[in-house]
């Protein structure tokens, strides 16, 4: 598999949330607008690209039966540095993603993605596949945001399309993330099983 | 290269050096942007109180005065603030629990504890949900609760006989949101009552000497 493959195998063929069914938590969780999912994919997009090429990097130093922890105190100190980065050089962008940064360390995708692939790729390889997971998990997550917004508030990035009075309420809430994401998994795999 | 065994001294060696390298590496970014944060955090605390108590954002402000305050309700940092010369109120600022610990609210009072403005300075309420907590309760939203003074029985959600409209689905949010601001009016009316209290008390004195 060369680069572009591996990136878009990320993006489609193992989209993180429609086909590989993995980081459920915070997919649900943080997708109440698209700006929110946009935010979240984002943050865990950049997580994934460092995790992914450290983990990669030091797999041989790592002897299997250790590898889960150290692996999650490698992916753990990646988030808290780049939270405190984030906190002191860039306060707008924190302010509007540091809600999601801390969550990202038990984000299962990736701590997956470092057991599945980055532990038995090259380095090259594994960044990117960051880079096609992270961007996957990102168009999942502005699309469910997306779907949640237009239903639950009549907005669509903060822009009204109507009033905000005919959005169902139910849709910003919990059963509404679940309910649209079953929906739109059920869109995408007809459309992979059509392709 | 190839892999290392996993022994029982291979991996003692491999976690404690992987555990020291990651605590390595955070102590020293700890180190470097520790300054950066907290001159943000400044820098967000005054334009804060420049934010609650001109909210027209005409005119000069400056902090005449700050004290720290403890009362059973938690702590709370008091700003009284001086515009053109005159005080024209105070800036309160305390930090409680809502739906997740750590909800810091900044309120401006008049001097007659009429709320001027308030500012969400460092939350981690559930995004979509309370995090709007920063916008809800600002003049001209939902739950407009600018110009209103807590002392009133009403300064309460829908759901607690109040008439202020909740954030929807985080009425949890709104009440520590609230109760907050309640304790802050509350610690506000105490710094302000001990000066009407010295004052009250001299009145009774000038009245006491008339009536010698």
């Amino acid at each position: 598999m060369n680069k572009i493959q591996i990136i878009v195998n990320g993006i489609i063929k193992e989209n993180p949330v429609f086909a590989l069914l993995l980081g459920m938590c915070p997919t649900l969780g943080t997708t109440t607008s698209a700006i929110n999912g946009l935010g979240m994919g984002v943050a865990t997009m950049v997580v994934l690209m460092c995790s992914n090429t450290v983990i990669s990097l030091i797999k041989r130093l790592i002897p299997d039966m250790v590898r889960i922890p150290s692996f999650i105190v490698v992916i753990a100190t990646f988030v808290t540095v780049l939270e405190m980065l984030m906190k002191a050089y860039a306060p707008a962008l924190y302010a509007s993603l540091g809600l999601f940064i801390p969550l990202i360390v038990v984000n299962c995708i990736v701590l997956g993605r470092a057991e599945s692939f980055a532990a038995k790729n090259s380095v090259g390889d594994s960044f990117c596949d960051g880079i096609g997971i992270g961007l996957g998990f990102t168009l999942a997550l502005t699309a469910l945001g997306a779907v949640r917004e237009i239903l639950g508030s009549g907005k669509i990035f903060g822009f009204s399309l109507w009033s905000e009075d005919y959005g169902i309420l139910a849709f910003v809430l919990a059963p509404g993330a679940f309910i649209a994401l079953a929906y739109l998994i059920v869109i995408v795999n007809k459309l992979s099983k059509k392709a | 290269m190839k892999k290392l065994e996993s022994t029982l001294t291979n991996m003692v060696l491999v976690l404690t050096a992987v555990a020291l390298i990651s605590a390595g590496l955070l102590g020293v970014m700890q180190q470097l942007t520790k300054e950066p944060i907290a001159l943000i955090e400044k820098q967000t605390l005054e334009n804060g109180i420049k934010k609650v108590m001109l909210p027209d954002g005409n005119g000069t402000l400056s902090v005449s005065n700050e004290e720290k305050v403890t009362t059973d309700n938690g702590e709370f940092t008091v700003y009284t603030a001086v515009a053109d010369g005159n005080e024209i109120g105070k800036a309160i600022k305390t930090t409680v629990t809502g739906f997740s610990p750590g909800l810091t609210v900044l309120v401006g009072f008049d001097n007659d504890g009429n709320i001027k403005g308030y500012e969400i300075l460092k939350h981690s309420e559930t995004p979509g949900l309370g995090a709007k907590v920063d916008n809800w309760f600002q003049k001209g939203q939902k739950g407009d609760i600018i110009g209103k003074n807590p002392g009133d029985a009403k300064f309460k959600v829908r759901k607690d006989d109040g008439e202020v409209d909740a954030i929807t689905a985080s009425t949890i949010t709104s009440r520590a949101f609230l109760k907050a601001i309640k304790a802050e009016y509350d610690v506000f009316m105490q710094t302000k009552g001990k000066k009407t209290a010295k004052m009250d008390g001299m009145t009774g004195a000038t009245v006491k000497s008339e009536s010698k």
